[in-house]
């Protein structure tokens, strides 16, 4: 409208910083903003206020594993992470034959946070990968919810292809490629891959390289799951970019990036790698679990630190708490076994005394009911058997079935049932495995 | 024009009457508070004066006749009650219509804004409202307060009240031609490069610009939003210092205000002259300056130094490359800040039909002459409704600018213009605080010439521009600066004496412009209006 003025948003600004900061960016000590002209639909102003040549932060990396191993640990570069104006949302609706364009002009002006890495992801896994690790860290700095589907993250993703000369020494690259429209982790996954075979086609044909035509702009069409070429008419855009007169520039110095750092709080990939050395779980596990928020990490930890046992903790809360979350619609702030009750009862299982289907039977009483461990246990008849009894009921057992000791002996290795069934029915809640290994050595250690 | 209508006839020769419109709002004041004039009664008398003598003059654009009585009668009201009333009490105020008033038409002087009315009121508005201001309407004006003549307005030409032949200069024409004929004590205009203070001196009234960032641009329509600064016109340095204080300020709406106190105008003006050091700058007595305009700043000057000023020279090395570094830098923001102009949201938009029609002419002749390349390029509907409206909607010289400001942002350009004039704008910044270690105030002339005949310098572009020689400086340098009236040429045209001063240092030159007003009449002086 004739006569507004824009404001700096202090808050976006902030948020920016952190974002850079836990992206390891080096933060500018003069930042200032720049009018990028244009004219589209979506752009009421005419011009969009962006960053240009003094962004306020560059040069920093986000690291991305797999602990399924499907690629090598990465370090993704990042260039730079700058704040500007989001546009309106045109959205095009080509319903019953009619091509018309609706615009919503309510996003426009909103802060947006550009981030941009170094062509440095090798492969569509690692694309996918590089995303949800950047939407984890932006969800635990609490920056943005990084919803796709919703908008607050969007991804255009710029690829091409490095082939192996044909003399064998060295790469040729081919012309790159700018993929929009994708709108969710999967469909950046399926529209790389699409790509890279499709370019691969392409070159084989063509033989063309980076370089010999422009910049092509292609967009992901979900219903054929193919990119398609976006016909643009201008060819570079001349966006005369100039510092933007009514907003004033910001200096950050050194004090209140440190400030920054300090208030950062535990992240990611250090959350990680603290919960693997201190309660000795497995890269797999520490990622389901810091995939899950800092409250459901907080829930494991204190139980792992509770039982003293980090392994069972873990599948505990990976397979059965997180289970129930889902199930129940639920978040664990929500989730009505406190940490002292499930470890009582975890206690239990660690100690032999109760055994996983028992458990389990346990955790859902005390789930649905409210019951605590202890109460749990008893309401439901479950006894605990002392470890004690059941090393006495093996020995008793193997006493009265020498016939079956000495068919296991012989290498009827499965022979060994027949005992794990007698002491099923002398006392049902004991635990089969406990019994076999309690069985197995006694008869094993005997003369 | 709209003229107010349902005015109840005042007598002209009432003496009474007579002294209201050649009143300084000063003395208004006084009179208001004392109760020997109303502020009802001084509303009409303005609405009055602007129906006896608009219709030559044609300063106003719009009158805002019935919600100023309303205004009016609620100040008087209040005061009947004896409430306290704002700092302006009940004076009569015009706006240059590029200031955005809720509501009500804000042309800028363009058929693109002809039919807007924008939803809010602009800061220095809504500040005037606070302090008892009565606005009365909206000044004409050169369009998108690109000009120096007040003749590139799409909708009328506003007339120098002094000889109606003569352009009353511009942006802010209508402002300065509106307080001269004595149609209201104050007006309200805009400064980019010269758009208060030649206008002002044109017209025999006093102008000021206040220093980038004392007032919030807030609701003021962009032209270009380093340079532009809003600013009243009035009788008397007085006046202005009155003025000042109500609209300066810092707002969070503006990131280029700035938060700075705002001392007491009135008190500074107070002060004498004794020990106040005046520059004279070399560069500007050299060839090209009219000599009656020469003879009359120096003899202000010679008034100021019989007070007890110090009077040197000084030198400002790049003052010459002021013009061409002015308008590459506002021709290159204006083509940014009018880019919203579409026609798609407000506004002027080109007619739908005619442009289908247009189009569709178009497709068939090319389709005719199978050049598909050609039809491929067609304008979309949307694009040839910018295009249209955007040619429909702007007066040439609003054209000429957003070419020229486009064209030196362009890639392979940008260097050799916008850059190579924000690194002179620098410079001329430099002259300027180097000048201000030896001197208080810099005293120059305001305008190379005197009014000169509507018509004469139309074809002319890059004569109209150098009309801004001594202005346009002080918006680069963002410094403040007042005219006031220092005599008349031998045509009976005012010529204008401008002080200026460092940035927030608007009591200093008000102080020096109220001290020389206390010793000379050219302020008191009268265009001979019926």
């Amino acid at each position: 409208m004739p006569g507004v003025l824009p404001v700096l948003n202090r808050r976006a600004f902030d948020l920016s910083l952190r974002t850079a900061v836990a992206l390891n960016c080096e933060i500018a000590n003069f930042t200032k903003w720049d009018r990028k002209n244009y004219y589209y639909p979506d752009l009421p102003k005419g011009y969009q206020i962006s960053q240009y040549d003094l962004p306020f932060s560059r040069a920093g990396w986000l690291d991305i594993r797999d602990s399924k191993g499907r690629f090598e640990p990465n370090k993704v570069g990042i260039i730079r992470v700058h704040l500007e104006e989001d546009a309106g949302k045109s959205m095009h609706d080509e319903t019953a034959g009619e091509a018309d364009s609706l615009i919503d002009l309510n996003r426009a002006g909103t802060p947006l946070l550009e981030i941009v890495t170094e062509p440095d992801i090798r492969s569509p896994e690692e694309a996918k990968a590089f995303l949800t690790e950047l939407k984890l860290l932006l969800t635990y700095l609490d920056v943005s919810d990084c919803n796709m589907q919703e908008g607050s993250l969007r991804v255009d993703a710029n690829i091409n292809l490095h082939v192996p000369s044909q003399s064998g020494d060295g790469k040729i690259a081919t012309p790159i490629v700018e993929v929009k429209n994708m709108n969710s982790f999967r469909a950046v996954e399926r529209a790389l891959s699409f790509e890279a075979t499709r370019q691969f086609a392409i070159w084989q044909e063509t033989g063309q390289k980076l370089g010999d035509v422009p910049k092509q702009t292609r967009g992901w069409d979900v219903s054929s799951q193919t990119t398609k070429g976006q016909r643009h008419k201008e060819e570079s855009s001349d966006y005369r970019y100039f510092p933007e007169p009514d907003l004033v520039p910001v200096t950050v110095t050194k004090e209140e990036v440190a400030a920054i750092r300090d208030g950062l709080g535990e992240l990611p990939a250090g959350l990680r790698d603290r919960l693997e050395r201190e309660f000795g779980i497995s890269q797999y596990d520490s990622e389901v679990l810091v995939s899950q928020g800092r409250s459901l990490v907080a829930y494991f930890a204190a139980v792992a630190e509770s039982i003293g046992d980090g392994k069972l903790a873990s599948n505990w809360v990976q397979q059965d708490v997180l289970r129930m979350l889902k199930e129940r619609s639920i978040t664990i702030e929500q989730f009505p076994i406190p940490v002292g009750e499930l470890a009582a009862l975890l206690k239990r299982v660690a100690a032999r005394e109760l055994n996983t289907s028992k458990a389990r039977e346990a955790f859902m009483e005390m789930l649905d009911t409210g019951k605590s461990a202890e109460e749990a246990i008893e309401a439901m008849g479950i006894e605990v058997v002392e470890a004690s009894d059941v090393e006495q009921l093996c020995r008793e057992l193997i006493g009265s079935n020498p016939k079956t000791v000495e068919d296991f002996r012989a290498g009827k290795k499965q022979a060994i049932g027949a005992l794990i069934g007698q002491a099923k029915k002398r006392n049902p809640n004991v635990d089969p495995a406990q019994v076999k290994e309690i069985c197995v050595r006694l008869i094993e250690t005997a003369q | 024009m709209c003229v107010a209508s349902n005015v109840q006839q005042i007598s002209l020769y009432d003496e009474r009457f007579r002294t209201v419109l050649d009143s300084s709002a000063s003395q208004l004041l006084a009179d208001l508070d004392a109760g020997r004039v109303s502020a009802t009664e001084l509303a009409k008398a303005c609405l009055n004066r602007i129906a006896e003598c608009d219709g030559s003059v044609g300063a106003f654009l719009s009158v805002q006749a019935e919600s100023a009585l309303k205004s009016a009668a609620e100040i008087d009201r209040r005061r009947a009650n004896r409430e306290t009333l704002g700092a302006l009490g009940g004076i009569p105020v015009a706006v240059k219509d590029v200031l955005c008033t809720e509501e009500e038409p804000t042309t800028c002087g363009s058929r693109m804004l002809e039919s807007f009315r924008p939803p809010f009121d602009a800061t220095v508005i809504r500040k005037i409202r606070k302090a008892d201001g009565v606005i009365i309407g909206k000044l004409n004006m050169d369009e998108f307060a690109m000009g120096s003549s007040t003749e590139n307005s799409a909708f009328q030409v506003t007339r120098n009240p002094w000889n109606l032949e003569r352009i009353p200069g511009g942006s802010s024409g209508g402002s300065a031609a509106c307080v001269a004929a004595g149609m209201a004590p104050i007006a309200i205009g805009s400064d980019t490069g010269g758009s208060i203070r030649q206008p002002a001196a044109h017209c025999g009234v006093s102008g000021l610009k206040p220093t980038y960032g004392r007032v919030s641009r807030f609701g003021l329509v962009a032209f270009a939003s380093s340079l532009d600064q809003i600013g009243p016109l009035a009788r008397s340095a007085e006046d202005l210092a009155l003025m000042l204080g109500v609209i300066a300020g810092h707002d969070e709406r503006d990131s280029t205000s700035v938060n700075v106190p705002i001392p007491r105008y009135l008190d500074a003006i107070q002060e004498s002259c004794k020990g106040l050091r005046v520059g004279l700058v070399r560069e500007h007595f050299e060839a090209g300056l009219d000599d009656a305009i020469a003879d009359a700043v120096r003899t202000a000057v010679g008034v100021l130094e019989s007070q007890g000023a110090e009077v040197c020279d000084v030198t400002l090395p790049h003052a010459k490359y002021a013009v061409a570094t002015y308008y590459v830098i506002a021709c290159c923001e204006a083509s940014s800040n009018l880019a919203r102009y579409d026609g798609a949201h407000y506004g002027y938009r080109t007619d739908e039909n005619e442009m289908r029609e247009e189009l569709a002419n178009e497709r068939q002749k090319l389709l005719a002459q199978g050049n598909q390349a050609a039809i491929e390029d067609l304008d979309s509907p949307l694009v040839r409704m910018y295009r249209r409206s955007r040619s429909e909607g702007f007066g040439p010289e609003v054209k000429r600018r957003i070419m020229i400001g486009t064209y030196a942002l362009s890639a392979g350009y940008y260097d050799a213009y916008y850059l190579k004039a924000l690194k002179v704008r620098r410079l001329i910044r430099q002259d300027f605080d180097e000048a201000f270690q030896h001197v208080d105030v810099i005293a120059s002339p305001v305008t190379p010439t005197t009014a000169f005949p509507i018509g004469e310098k139309t074809d002319d572009p890059l004569s109209m521009y150098l009309a801004d020689l001594f202005t346009a400086s002080g918006n680069l340098a963002g410094i403040c600066g007042v005219s006031v009236p220092c005599g008349f040429d031998s045509a009976n045209l005012p010529i204008g004496l401008q002080l200026q001063g460092p940035p927030f240092s608007e009591g200093r030159i008000l102080q020096a412009a109220a001290n020389y007003q206390r010793e000379t009449d050219w302020h008191l002086r009268r265009p001979p209006l019926p």
